[in-house]
């Protein structure tokens, strides 16, 4: 599982380089991204440009790392690939977490806030 | 007249994680899911994975089993069956599938399962099961070409 990370003052970037998210990897999406945002940023961009698929393993894993960071900190997506962004719409996490059409617009959203 | 040799396919894997992803893989890259559209294909590879990996983790319960996938193509849509040889499902029915409460909850209670058929029963339509001879058989219709 791999995952790129990008820092600034106050936004943890994590940057999905993988082009799934499965029931196969769930379980070390979610370590990884424990590991990852061990940091004291307050918010934490979820970046899903690269990923193709998602199954609903990978959502719970989605889920999991939201929770893990706790109510203080603020956990948002960008670029959501059509099947990705399908499973999100079906099952309503849509209306859970904020989805931002691009990385950048996550920024430029995390810069204005 | 037959039908053409392929609009077809049919596969036998053993049901664990890694190959369920290898099986998908090669599902999606033959006739007759690898004709379709990009978004159908998406749908399909999704409810697939959803069905497969739920023999794989249920009625395998962390084990694994030879499951059978047999796919057709039919007008508007793709004709599904997956049989496997596991545990049968509790109570003999296939679970509702209904999500639990979102709206307004706090992060905390957010639920992190339960949306696996949910997202089955969204996109297939003729959802059947049945318990016969020690086989689970699942049978479905997925509607496609609805969007592009």
């Amino acid at each position: 599982m791999q995952l790129t990370t990008q820092t600034r003052p106050k936004v943890l970037s994590v940057l999905v380089m993988e082009d799934r998210i499965d029931a196969a990897s769930a379980i070390q999406f979610k370590e990884r991204m424990r590991d990852l945002t061990g940091t004291a940023h307050p918010r934490v961009v979820l970046d899903l440009a690269r990923v193709k698929f998602l199954d609903s393993s990978g959502l719970g894993a989605i889920v999991a790392v939201r929770k893990l960071l706790g109510p203080d900190r603020v956990m948002e997506l960008s670029s959501l690939t059509p099947t990705v962004e399908k499973v999100f719409r079906l099952t309503r996490m849509d209306s859970i977490f904020t989805i931002h059409p691009s990385h950048e617009a996550a920024l430029a959203n995390a810069a204005a806030t | 007249m037959p039908p053409r040799p392929d609009a077809a396919q049919q596969l036998v894997f053993t049901a664990d994680p890694s190959s369920v992803r290898a099986a998908l893989v090669r599902l999606l890259s033959e006739a007759p899911v690898h004709d379709l559209g990009e978004d159908d294909r998406g749908t399909v590879e999704l409810v697939l994975a959803e069905v497969l990996n739920n023999v794989a983790e249920h009625a395998y319960a962390g084990g694994s089993g030879p499951v059978e996938v047999g796919l057709s193509a039919i007008p508007n849509g793709l004709a599904c069956r997956i049989i496997d040889r596991g545990l049968a499902m509790p109570e003999g029915a296939l679970p509702e599938g209904r999500l639990s409460a979102t709206g307004t909850v706090p992060p905390d209670d957010l639920p992190e399962g339960g949306f696996g058929w949910h997202l089955i029963r969204s996109l297939t339509a003729d959802l059947c099961y049945a318990r016969k001879a020690g086989q689970n058989r699942l049978s479905f219709v997925i509607p496609l070409g609805g969007q592009t």
